[in-house]
């Protein structure tokens, strides 16, 4: 089976690993023996004097040796899962890589007779968490977060309280019942453990929730509110290990706990939005260092998570907010291929991090610290199951009233289903002061992790099928919907104009005007204008349709993104177009370096305003132009610049020097006219030429297939 | 369908409205005296010229106004009429168990879109239409030609009969994505 080649690779390594661990806790011996060296092993020729041909110094790599290897672990058992036939339609990707983990730990712990290496909580919070948190940032979609913003906010703020209490309170109330191994823990340690095994995490969220594919709306409920439940979970933890410490608890300070959550969540998104909008204001100024603009995305963003983690506040709530605000002034500022880099980035180190925590889960499980007692287990399961649902249905049931489009069953099944925990609780726990049954609250939190993402994240997939949930649409988004919604969105913020309500169209107009006139101005660089998202939508299709050929099947993509369905007309056309332009890269690309790159971006925008990709070819591909100037080409060129294509391939048509009244588009006043005829006759001009047009996009095709044959 | 006709300080008939929409009182005294905001010269009746004095920040709002304020003056009861297009739709049928008429009622939301972009009502939205649209939507953001290009675009992503116009069902079936009917409401007459 397909599945099993990567085992004895990941076998072999771990044990190299294993060995070089357990050497050098051998003694030393004194003087340096044939072959062997205090602090070097393996065999070495022996010569007189310290001399060596071959020598081994595995101290000297220790540290980054075995983190590469354990990243090198992870990314092969990602590999092998997704080569390994049908799998992964069964089985989630988290379920494989906590099982790899546990293979790894067991014979880890097998050769070394001691507890593997675990996730400390630092190395998760500071370094595995906030690449993950900032990709789905930065991937968030806006319009649909915001719209449902309320309704994420009920359900992480008062939801999270909700199963805290409740799951507190009630464990409090087991161990009343079976004092006799329960008695030693108090209602605030319940408390404590309910504040962190209550929260939903975003990491297994995404990591399920992504295969799923289910209707956009369920799917930024269930992970807007993993997002923002942080916020609480943090203030909660805290707030009930204070009290752990306190000698005693007054009703003031239930208040200042209060209070407390509000600070840590605004406190939060007001750091992420600093650090955001200072990040735009500096991607303005990144034209002549194009390379690195893709680094200021991402320091900025981990600035804007530690600054808060060291403030106490929400880091999760900063890093998103960072990143929603950034994104739109970044991706106007900076160039196509930085844009490109950045999201590619992120998407691999994302990856990279959630794979090394589903591992390290894993691994940690195998440890010799467990206590297990049935009934707290039991019951811990159970009571995060019932509260979790009886919390999102009364929940629900109240927000529904005020929402324009009612959550229904299936979907509060599905979230209540969803809410699976992960690295967080086990993090967290972890971190708690010592106290005789913290060993018992560590199992019991493994469990209810291993429990989550094996049983709710293998089911929820064929449930999500059987209760013929909503399904997200899976079509490219057309310009014809993007136009329509455009204009139902200024309808409406028109009608709330005239009647005079406040509603959410009047905000979000308000905000884009807002926008427009104060931000936009001071965050994006001059010769960058302002895009509307129809104009942006048609420009996105473009470009995926001309990088279509170019890339070849694509690599193992975990996050969402399936390929495009194109038009069965359009679709032979666009990919000989493609691959041709794919062609002519290949040819004309000259060798650049890093230090010439913004000499590139200069003569790009010199010639045009149309962000389409392979600009920077225009200038050498206008050699070929000319030599086309005959009859029909001309014309045809002439006749495809009123199409979508013409801003790649006619782009030569401004450094041509023959038919000037031809169109010219971006290089001149967007307010002029490139159309030489009146405007009278615009109108039949488009409708006479759009068979003239269908006809040489043909000729074209042709004439550009025979040039690569050449 | 009926609800209690409530007597309210202003000079409005309730049956006269109450007759078309079922409407509470608040909503309704609420209205009014957006009417009369609205009204500057209390007249009793609204022009054009006031709805598009309110519509003045939106790009496409003399559109709106041509399209739905058609008549010359607009007085009350017509306004309020006009405006019940926009109600939610879930509320409007489960509270009374019966469809509305269709003819004092909502009309169908895809209708009501169709009426902003076909302006010389010929039952098609022309290339011309559409760019017209386009052009008031987008103003300086583009080029002609792009304007153009999009415009090109959008007809044959829609236009199956290839008429190079959209007609109304071409339209209702480009719209099947985007969930009009819960877009098009506004939660004020309730």
């Amino acid at each position: 089976m397909a599945a099993l080649w990567p085992l004895p690779l990941l076998l072999s390594q771990r044990l190299w690993a294993c060995l070089a661990l357990t050497l050098p806790e051998e003694p030393h011996d004194g003087p340096p023996s044939a072959g062997f060296d205090a602090g070097r092993v393996g065999p070495s020729v022996d010569l007189p004097g310290a001399l060596r041909v071959f020598s081994l110094d595995y101290h000297h790599v220790q540290a980054p040796f075995e983190i590469v290897l354990w990243i090198m672990l992870a990314s092969l058992a990602k590999l092998g899962f997704h080569w390994s036939g049908r799998v992964p339609a069964v089985v989630p990707e988290s379920c494989v890589l906590i099982m790899v983990g546990l293979l790894v730990g067991g014979v880890v712990y097998g050769v070394r007779h001691s507890a593997p290496p675990t996730l400390s909580a630092d190395a998760f919070f500071l370094f595995l968490l906030p690449p993950i948190v900032l990709d789905a940032g930065y991937f968030l979609p806006g319009r649909l977060f915001f719209e449902n913003l309320g309704t994420i906010l009920w359900y992480a703020v008062l939801g999270t309280l909700w199963n805290v209490l409740g799951i507190g309170l009630s464990l409090y109330g087991v161990c009343l019942l079976v004092p006799d191994s329960l008695g030693d823990i108090s209602l605030l340690h319940c408390l404590l453990f309910g504040s962190l095994i209550a929260a939903v995490d975003p990491v297994a969220v995404l990591s399920v929730f992504q295969e799923m594919h289910v209707n956009e709306q369920l799917h930024i409920l269930v992970f807007g509110e993993s997002l923002l439940n942080d916020a609480v979970t943090v203030v909660l933890y805290k707030l009930f290990e204070s009290f752990l410490r306190l000698p005693s608890v007054t009703g003031l300070d239930v208040l200042v706990g209060g209070l407390r959550l509000i600070v840590v969540g605004l406190g939060g998104f007001f750091v992420g939005l600093f650090f955001g909008l200072v990040a735009a204001l500096t991607s303005r100024f990144t034209s002549r260092a194009q390379v690195i603009a893709p680094l200021f995305v991402f320091l900025y963003s981990y600035l804007s998570y530690l600054t808060s983690e060291m403030l106490h506040f929400s880091g999760i709530m900063a890093i998103v907010t960072c990143a929603v605000t950034m994104k739109q002034y970044v991706e106007a500022n900076v160039s196509e291929r930085s844009n490109t880099n950045i999201q590619y980035f992120l998407k691999m180190w994302s990856s990279v991090s959630e794979t090394l925590i589903f591992v390290f889960l894993g691994v940690s499980t195998i440890q010799d610290i467990h206590m297990w007692s049935w009934p707290f287990v039991c019951s811990t399961l159970l009571l995060c199951l019932v509260w979790r649902a009886t919390g999102v249905l009364l929940l629900t049931a109240v927000v529904n009233k005020l929402r324009r489009n009612a959550v229904t069953f299936r979907d509060q099944f599905i979230i209540a289903y969803g809410g699976l925990r992960g690295a967080i609780c086990f993090s967290l726990v972890f971190l708690i002061d010592d106290f005789p049954k913290k060993r018992l609250f560590i199992t019991t939190t493994i469990v209810v992790i291993l429990f989550t993402v094996f049983v709710q994240g293998m089911t929820i997939k064929p449930l999500v099928e059987l209760l013929d949930v909503k399904r997200k649409k899976r079509a490219l988004p057309t310009v014809s919907e993007e136009i329509h919604s455009r204009v139902l969105d200024h309808l409406l913020s028109g009608i709330e104009d005239v009647v005079g309500y406040w509603g959410q169209h009047y905000w979000r107009d308000w905000f884009e005007q807002f926008n427009k006139r104060y931000l936009r101005r001071f965050l994006i660089g001059e010769h960058h204008q302002a895009r509307s998202s129809i104009l942006r939508v048609y420009q996105e299709l473009e470009r995926r349709e001309q990088q279509g050929g170019e890339e070849a099947p694509p690599p193992v993509d975990p996050r969402p993104g399936g390929r495009p369905l194109l038009p069965e007309e359009m679709d032979s056309i666009r990919r000989i177009l493609s691959r041709n332009l794919q062609n002519f890269n290949k040819k004309q690309t000259p060798a650049y370096s890093r230090h010439t790159l913004h000499q590139d971006g200069s003569a790009k925008t010199a010639l045009h305003r149309h962000q389409s990709l392979p600009e920077r070819h225009t200038c050498s591909r206008s050699a070929l132009c000319p030599q086309r100037a005959q009859g029909e080409f001309s014309k045809s060129y002439r006749g495809r610049a009123r199409l979508s294509r013409s801003h790649t391939v006619c782009s030569a048509s401004p450094r041509r020097s023959d038919p000037p009244d031809s169109v010219d588009p971006a290089a001149l006043n967007p307010t002029q006219p490139s159309d030489p005829e009146p405007a009278a006759e615009e109108q039949q001009s488009p409708l006479h030429r759009a068979p003239v047009e269908r006809a040489t996009k043909k000729q074209l095709s042709f004439v550009l297939e025979r040039e690569t044959h050449q | 369908f009926y609800r209690t006709r409530t007597r309210t300080r202003t000079q409005i008939k309730p049956d006269s409205v109450n007759s078309v929409i079922s409407a509470s009182a608040a909503h309704l005294l609420r209205l009014h005296q957006r009417f009369q905001f609205l009204d500057k010269d209390s007249r009793g009746s609204l022009r054009s010229e006031d709805l598009e004095a309110a519509l003045s920040e939106n790009p496409i709002g003399v559109r709106i106004v041509g399209a739905f304020f058609q008549q010359e003056t607009v007085d009350f009861p017509s306004f309020v009429r006009i405006l019940a297009h926009f109600r939610p739709t879930e509320k409007n049928r489960t509270r009374d168990g019966v469809q509305p008429d269709p003819a004092v009622g909502r009309k169908c939301p895809s209708s009501v879109a169709f009426q902003l972009y076909d302006q010389d009502r010929d039952g098609k939205i022309s290339r011309t239409e559409l760019l017209q649209v386009l052009r008031e939507m987008l103003g300086l953001q583009v080029t002609e030609e792009q304007l153009q290009s999009i415009a090109e675009r959008a007809i044959q992503e829609a236009d199956l009969d290839r008429d190079d116009a959209i007609c109304f069902d071409e339209f209702r079936k480009s719209l099947e994505k985007v969930n009009i009917d819960h877009k098009l409401s506004v939660r004020f007459l309730e």
